[in-house]
C-alpha cells in the first residue's frame, strides 16, 4: 500500500504551519503522529498534496503543571502522557483513558493533538477532555485561541477548527476524582462506549465517546445524579445513537447506560 | 522414544526467523525485477462494459498491462475435486479466469495487471485504468442462492448449485427413526465465512529464462508440486520439466496456500510476455478479498435421542457456498472431509447427511485449518450438548453412553462408521475423563452454582471431537473425485561422507519440519541430527510431491521418508555384510553401525556410504550409491481425537464473554517432538477460539465486504485468551510406521463447539439454549434477553 | 528528500520519495528484510522495530519522519552473532512457528520489557496487543518474554 505522491514539509514553527495550511487549503494535512492519517492516505481515502509535519515544532511536546491546571503539548505522544507522574497524580482519569489506547507502538508515535483534531467519533481522548472541561489551546492565521472542549467536537471527524488552524495545546483542570470505562469493539479496539466520569462533590460532569457521531457531555445524567448509579438512565436521552457491525443502536444505547452506571458507581 | 524422537528438540528454523535472516517470497529480489498491480473490482457482480487502459499506459514506469481480453490462459485455473450431484449430474464447474473478461463474480475479481519498474508506478498507473462496469444485483447468501429468481452467479446453468450431495443411510430410513425417537433436538444456525490471516501475505515472484525456455515462479504456497501440475497441465500448457516452483519460507498457510491462485500463473505468464521478472505481493486489503475463505455452512440438523439419551438417529441439511468459483479443493470440504466425520465419537446407528453447495457472489471457500471436520464437530458437539440441556442430562453423561468404546486397531478391529470410513484407532472416554480430571468438574459445577447466586454467569462447555489426517488411499480419493493421488514422496539421499539429505514433498510454513523430520531419521539411522538436513519447497530438488495440509506431514511424508531409511538399511546391510565378511542375517543395526550379532566387529554408516560411493570392494551385482526415493499411499486416513474445554464467565449487563481456562486433551498418535505438537495445539485452539468468539467475514446485500480489514475483522489478540492447558492421551496409529495421527488441524477442530457449549451453559438457566457464532458481546446481550 | 538514519549503528544517507514508508525504506533500500510487512496500516505489528528507543510500526512512520533518528531492526538485536536475550528466550520457549510476526514480537518485547523489567502475564499479553500472531496463540510468546525477563534480570 502506498499513498498517493505528496510534498512534505517539515515546520519549524507553529506560525509556518499555519501559513502553509493557510495557503493549501484542503489539499495540506498536519501530520503529527499520523497513526490515523498514514493508513488513510495508504488506501488512498485520503490524498493529500502537501503533508505538513509538525512533530519538529520546538515547545509543543511539553507537560507542564501551572496552579490549578495540567498542560499538555499537542505533540505529546500517548506513552508521554502515560509515563507522566504528573498526570497520573493531578488528571489520573487521562491516564486511565491512555492505558486503554491503541498499543504500545500507537502510544509511542500517535499525539494527544493529533487524535483530537482527528476526532475519531470512536476514539478515547473526547470523553476525558469534554468531563474534564478541558480547554483547547490552538492557533491559525487570526491568532491564538481557546476551544472548551465542549465546543470543539461537532460530528465525525469534524471539529471547531478553522483550516488554516491547528491544536498547539490541551489545558486540563486537575481532577481529584476521576473514572474513565472504555467497552472497545473487539477488532479495531476503539470505543463502542468510552465514558468518562469526573466526580465533583456532589455533581458529576460526564464524557460518552463511541455513542453518537459526536462526542458529547451527557448533561442528562449529570443533571439527575444523586450520588449514586441510578442517573446512568439518561446516557443517551436526546442523542442519536450510532449503529454499526458490532453494536446496533439499541445494544449502543444499553452499553452506555451499563458503562455510565458502573462509572458513576466507582 | 529413541534419542531424539519423543523429545522437545528446540527448532533449528529458529535462528533465521529470530535474526531477520528467514527468506520470504517477498523478501527475495531479481535483477531487473518488475512490479505489479491488479485493477480490482468494486463490485460484487458486474457487466465488464469497457477497460480503457490509455492514460495507465502513459503513465511514468509503466513496463505492460494486460486485461481479460489477452491470451493468458483461456481455461482459467482447474478444480481438483470432482463431486458430482447425487442424481448423476456431473459437478458444475466454471471457467475461473485469470482476469475477468466480460463478468465480475465476486468483489476483488482481477480485471487488469499492471506491471511497471516500482511499485509505486504500479500502483499509480492503476489508478489511471478506466473500467466501465454495469452493476447486476448479487447473492451472498448460500441458502439464498438456491432460492427462486437468486440472481445466477454462472449464466451457463439455470440454478446456483455446483452439486447436491448426500452420504450416509437412506433418507426415509433416518426420518422414520426421528419420527419414532423420545426426543429430537433442533438446530439451525449458519458456520460462519472466516479469513484465513496467514500474517505473510500472499506472495510471487514469476521469472522467464529465455535462453533455456525455463519458467521459475516464488510462491508462498503449502503445495509446490501440485501448483506447478495445474499451471502447467491445465492453465498455461508449459512443460512441466522447464517449470521450477520454490517456496522455501512461507509465513504461515492456515489453508488459505494449499490452492492454485489466479495471481502465479498470470505472472508466470506475464513474465514470458515482458521478458523480465514480475512480482506481486497481496496487501491486505486484497488478501480479505481475495484469499480463498473458509467454512460458509448454513445448518439445519436434528438428531433424535432414546430416554435413556442414547442417540437414535441424525438428519442434517447443509448448504455450503462455494463462493464464485470452485478453489482447488472446495468441492471436497463440505462433502468427503465433513460428512464422513458424521459419526463423530458416537455409535448414533443412522446417520443422513445432504449438502447442496451454491456459488455466491464472493470470493470463493475452500479449506481452513480443519476444513469440513470443524463444521462436522461444531454441528455435532453443538447439538449431543443441546440434546442434553432439553432432557436435563449433564454434557459429560450423555457423551458417556454414546462413546464409541476403545478400540486399538490391532487386537480390536478399527470401527466402522456409518459415513463411509473405518476409523484407525480410538479411545474416546479415557480423553474426556483426563480433561474432566484437569478441570475439577464437579468442583466447578458447585462453583458455578454459588456465582450464580451472586449474579455471576459461568459455564463449562465440553466438546469430544474426532476429525481424519492425511486423506488418502490414492484409489479411495480418486473414487470420491479427486483429481490428483494423496500419497508423499520423500528421498532419502546418503551422501558419500554419510551425511544424509531428505526431500520430502510435504512442506513446512511453520510447522517445524526441518527440526521434527530430523528427529526421526536421524534416529532410525542411528546418527546425529546435525547430519541430517531436510529439504523441501523446490521443485527442482524434490522429486514430486502433495505439499502440505489436512495434517498429512508426518503421518503421509513421514512415513515416505521411512520407506526409503529402510531401503537404505536393506542395501546398507548388504555392502556391511560384504564388508565384514559375514551373512547379512547376522548382522544387527543399532547405533549407526551394523554389528555381527554376539561380536564386537562392526562397520559404521558413515564406512558404508563412502564403500557406497567408492565401490572398489563391493558386493558383487549390488549398484553403488545410496539414494532411495519412495513414494507411500496410506492405507487409510488417521483419526486424532480429543477433549476440549472451556470455562468461561459472561458479563450480564454487556454479554461480554471471558474465556478464562482452556483444556485441550489431545490424542494425536505418537508424538516425535512435544514441543511442537504443543504448539500447534495451542495455535489451533486459538483459531478455534477465535471462530467462536471473534471471527466473521461479513457481506452486505450487495456483495460489499463488512470486515476487510483488521478495523473490523477481529481476530485473537494476545488479551483475549488465557494459557492454554495441554495434555495428552496416546492411542498409536495402527497402520502408519511411526504411529502418529496429525496435529495441525486438532486444535482448531475440537475448540469452537467447547467455547460456545460453555457460553450456552452459563445462560441455561435462562433459557438460553443456542447462540449465533461469533459470540459478539451484542449477540449474547440479545439472547440473554430474549 | 534526503535523509540521514542511524540503523543498526550505522548512518545511511538516501534520496527518498516522501511517501516512502519506513518500513519500505528499510527492506527496499537497505535490504533489511527483517522488517515484515503483515497489513501496512498498523494493524498487525509485524513492522515493528525502535526509533530513538521506542518500538514504533515502522508501516505507519515516513521514512522522511526518521530523519536523524536512530533505528534498530530485528537484525541489529544479536550482538557478535550472540542472541539477544529475548531472541534466545523465543527459541527456547517455542515462541514462533511460521516466523513472520516474530521479528516485531521481539521488537515490541524490548519495548515491553524496558517499561517492565518484571512483567505479569496481564502486562506481557497488554503489551503485546498491537501484534498479531497466527500460529502460537500466544501461549509461548507469554512464556518467552516471560523467560527474557528473567534472563535480563539475573
Amino acid at each position: 500500500m502506498i499513498p498517493a505522491k505528496f510534498d512534505y514539509i517539515k515546520a519549524t514553527s507553529i506560525s509556518e504551519a499555519v501559513n502553509l495550511l493557510d495557503e493549501h487549503g484542503f489539499d495540506a494535512k498536519i501530520l503529527s503522529g499520523g497513526q490515523s492519517l498514514l493508513p488513510a492516505m495508504k488506501l488512498r481515502l485520503n490524498r493529500p498534496e502537501i503533508v505538513i509535519d509538525i512533530n519538529g515544532i520546538p515547545g509543543m511536546n511539553s507537560i507542564e503543571e501551572t496552579g490549578d491546571e495540567v498542560i499538555i503539548g499537542a505533540n505529546c505522544t500517548h506513552t508521554q502522557i502515560l509515563n507522566s507522574d504528573m498526570v497520573y497524580k493531578t488528571v489520573n482519569i487521562l491516564h486511565q483513558a491512555v492505558t486503554t489506547l491503541g498499543d504500545v507502538q500507537v502510544r509511542n508515535r500517535g499525539t494527544i493533538g493529533g487524535s483530537l483534531a482527528h476526532a475519531d467519533p470512536s476514539a478515547d481522548y473526547p470523553a476525558v477532555v469534554l468531563a474534564c472541561n478541558a480547554q483547547i489551546e490552538v492557533e491559525g492565521k487570526g491568532g491564538k485561541r481557546t476551544i472548551a472542549a465542549t465546543d470543539f467536537f461537532q460530528g465525525i471527524f469534524t471539529t471547531a477548527l478553522e483550516d488554516d488552524e491547528i491544536v498547539t495545546a490541551v489545558r486540563f483542570p486537575k481532577v481529584a476524582h476521576g473514572k474513565y470505562l472504555k467497552f472497545y469493539q473487539s477488532a479495531s479496539r476503539f470505543a463502542i462506549v468510552g465514558v468518562a466520569v469526573v466526580f465533583d462533590d456532589s455533581k458529576v460532569k460526564v464524557g460518552i465517546t463511541g455513542v453518537s457521531d459526536t462526542p458529547y457531555r451527557a448533561t442528562a445524567v449529570e443533571e439527575a445524579y444523586t450520588g449514586n448509579g441510578d442517573a446512568a438512565e439518561h446516557a443517551v436521552d436526546g442523542i442519536e445513537v450510532m449503529s454499526d457491525h458490532f453494536a446496533d443502536e439499541n445494544y449502543r444505547s444499553h452499553l452506555a447506560k451499563v458503562m455510565v452506571k458502573r462509572a458513576l458507581e466507582e | 522414544m529413541g534419542e531424539f524422537i519423543g523429545k522437545s528438540v528446540k527448532r533449528r528454523e529458529d535462528a533465521r526467523f529470530l535474526k531477520g535472516m528467514g527468506k520470504y517470497t517477498d523478501d527475495i529480489k531479481l535483477p531487473k525485477m518488475t512490479h505489479s498491480a491488479f485493477v480490482r473490482s468494486p463490485y460484487a457482480h458486474a457487466k465488464i462494459e469497457n477497460v480503457d487502459i490509455s492514460e495507465a499506459e502513459k503513465a511514468d514506469g509503466v513496463v505492460a498491462i494486460f486485461t481479460g481480453k489477452d491470451a493468458c490462459g483461456e481455461y482459467g485455473v482447474p478444480c481438483g475435486w470432482q463431486v458430482d450431484f447425487k442424481n448423476g449430474e456431473t459437478m458444475r464447474e466454471p471457467k475461473h479466469p485469470l482476469l475477468a473478461k466480460d463478468k465480475i463474480r465476486h468483489l476483488g475479481e482481477a480485471v487488469t495487471i499492471v506491471i511497471a519498474e516500482t511499485l509505486e508506478q504500479a500502483r499509480d498507473a492503476a489508478e489511471l485504468v478506466e473500467v466501465d462496469y454495469e452493476e447486476l444485483p448479487a447473492v451472498t447468501d448460500p441458502k439464498k442462492a438456491m432460492e427462486e429468481g437468486a440472481p445466477l452467479v454462472h449464466d451457463d446453468w439455470d440454478s446456483n448449485a455446483a452439486f447436491d450431495w448426500c452420504i450416509g443411510n437412506d433418507r426415509a430410513e433416518v426420518e422414520a427413526a426421528l419420527e419414532k425417537a423420545h426426543h429430537v433436538t433442533e438446530m439451525e444456525y449458519r458456520n460462519q465465512r472466516l479469513a484465513p490471516n496467514a500474517m505473510e501475505p500472499r506472495s510471487y515472484i514469476a521469472d522467464y529464462d529465455v535462453n533455456g525456455d525455463k519458467y521459475t515462479l516464488y510462491t508462498s504456497t503449502q503445495n509446490p508440486h501440485l501448483i506447478r501440475l495445474l499451471m502447467c497441465a491445465f492453465v498455461l500448457g508449459l512443460p512441466e520439466h522447464k517449470v521450477r516452483i520454490v517456496s522455501k519460507d512461507v509465513g504461515g498457510g492456515f489453508g488459505s496456500k494449499i490452492y492454485h491462485y489466479t495471481e502465479e500463473a498470470l505472472l508466470t505468464w506475464a513474465a514470458k510476455e515482458i521478458g523480465r521478472p514480475v512480482k506481486w505481493t497481496s496487501d491486505r486489503s486484497e488478501a480479505f478479498l481475495t484469499d480463498a475463505h473458509g467454512r460458509d455452512h448454513v445448518v439445519k440438523s436434528r438428531m433424535g435421542f432414546d430416554k435413556d439419551g442414547k442417540i437414535v438417529a441424525h438428519l442434517t441439511d447443509e448448504y455450503c457456498g462455494m463462493g464464485a468459483y470452485l478453489s482447488t479443493f472446495a468441492p471436497a470440504v463440505p462433502t468427503y472431509l465433513h460428512g464422513t466425520l458424521f459419526q463423530g465419537v458416537y455409535t448414533t446407528p443412522l446417520i443422513h447427511l445432504n449438502v447442496i453447495a451454491p456459488f455466491t457472489h464472493t470470493v470463493p471457500v475452500d479449506a481452513y485449518r480443519g476444513a469440513g471436520r470443524p463444521e462436522a464437530t461444531y454441528l455435532l458437539e453443538r447439538i449431543i450438548s443441546k440434546g442434553a440441556q432439553e432432557m436435563g442430562m449433564d454434557a459429560a453423561e450423555i457423551r458417556y453412553k454414546n462413546f464409541i468404546p476403545p478400540f486399538d486397531g490391532v487386537e480390536e478391529a478399527g470401527y466402522q462408521t456409518q459415513v463411509a470410513l473405518q476409523y484407525d484407532s480410538g479411545n474416546y472416554e479415557a480423553a474426556l475423563k483426563k480433561g474432566l480430571e484437569r478441570l475439577g468438574y464437579d468442583d466447578f459445577r458447585k462453583e458455578q452454582s454459588e456465582a450464580r447466586k451472586n449474579g455471576r454467569l459461568l459455564g463449562v462447555g465440553i466438546s469430544t471431537y474426532i476429525e481424519g489426517c492425511g486423506i488418502a488411499p490414492s484409489a479411495v480419493v480418486g473414487a470420491l473425485g479427486a483429481r490428483a493421488g494423496l500419497y508423499e514422496v520423500g528421498q532419502v539421499r546418503v551422501q558419500p561422507t554419510g551425511k544424509v539429505s531428505v526431500f520430502t514433498g510435504a512442506h513446512s510454513h511453520g510447522q517445524g519440519h526441518e527440526t521434527v523430520f530430523a528427529q526421526f531419521v536421524a534416529d532410525k539411522l542411528g546418527i546425529d541430527m546435525a547430519d541430517v538436513e531436510i529439504e523441501h519447497g523446490d521443485t527442482d530438488q524434490v522429486a514430486f510431491g502433495m505439499g502440505t495440509y489436512g495434517s498429512r506431514s508426518l503421518a503421509v511424508g513421514g512415513s515416505a521418508i521411512i520407506k526409503s531409511i529402510d531401503k537404505i538399511l536393506e542395501k546398507g546391510a548388504k555392502i556391511a555384510a560384504h564388508k565384514l565378511e559375514a551373512a547379512e542375517d547376522d548382522l544387527e543395526y543399532a547405533s549407526g553401525k551394523w554389528t555381527v550379532k554376539g561380536t564386537d566387529k562392526s562397520v559404521s554408516f558413515g564406512d558404508v556410504a563412502l564403500t557406497a560411493y567408492v565401490p572398489h570392494n563391493y558386493p558383487e551385482g549390488l549398484e553403488p550409491g545410496l539414494d532411495f526415493s519412495s513414494f507411500y499411499d496410506p492405507s487409510n486416513f488417521t483419526y486424532p481425537f480429543g477433549t476440549h474445554i472451556a470455562v468461561v464467565e459472561v458479563d450480564a449487563d454487556t454479554g461480554a464473554v471471558e474465556l478464562q481456562r482452556f483444556i485441550a486433551v489431545d490424542d494425536v498418535g505418537n508424538i516425535m517432538n512435544p514441543m511442537i505438537v504443543e504448539g500447534q495445539i495451542h495455535g489451533g485452539v486459538a483459531q478455534g477460539v477465535g471462530q467462536a468468539l471473534l471471527e466473521e467475514v461479513a457481506y452486505d446485500e450487495a456483495g460489499q465486504m463488512i470486515t476487510g480489514s483488521y478495523m473490523d475483522y477481529a481476530m485473537p489478540r494476545a488479551d483475549d485468551l488465557p494459557m492454554i492447558e495441554t495434555e495428552n492421551t496416546v492411542t498409536p496409529c495402527p497402520h502408519n510406521p511411526l504411529g502418529v495421527k496429525g496435529a495441525g488441524e486438532a486444535g482448531a477442530i475440537g475448540s469452537t463447539p467447547a467455547v460456545v457449549n460453555a457460553v450456552v451453559d452459563a445462560l441455561a438457566h435462562l433459557g438460553v439454549t443456542d447462540i449465533q457464532m461469533p459470540l459478539k458481546p451484542q449477540t449474547v446481550w440479545k439472547a440473554m434477553q430474549n | 528528500m534526503n535523509v540521514t538514519i542511524t540503523v543498526n549503528g550505522k548512518q545511511f544517507t538516501h534520496d527518498i520519495e516522501p511517501r516512502l514508508s519506513l518500513a519500505q525504506y528499510l527492506r527496499e533500500n537497505l535490504d533489511l528484510t527483517g522488517t515484515h510487512i503483515g497489513c501496512d496500516t498498523s494493524g498487525c505489528g509485524a513492522c515493528t522495530i525502535t526509533m530513538d528507543g521506542n518500538a514504533v510500526k515502522s508501516c505507519t512512520v515516513l521514512a522522511v519522519q526518521a530523519d536523524g533518528s536512530e533505528i534498530t531492526t530485528i537484525e541489529g538485536m544479536a550482538q557478535n552473532g550472540e542472541m539477544h536475550p529475548i531472541q534466545a528466550a523465543f527459541k527456547e520457549k517455542h515462541g514462533l512457528q511460521c516466523g513472520f510476526c516474530t521479528p516485531g514480537m521481539v521488537m515490541v518485547a524490548a519495548d515491553i520489557l524496558k517499561n517492565y523489567p518484571n512483567p505479569s502475564e496481564e502486562d506481557i499479553r497488554h503489551g503485546l496487543k498491537g501484534n498479531f500472531c497466527r500460529c502460537t496463540g500466544y501461549h509461548n510468546i507469554v512464556k518467552s518474554i516471560q523467560l527474557a525477563a528473567e534472563t535480563i534480570n539475573d
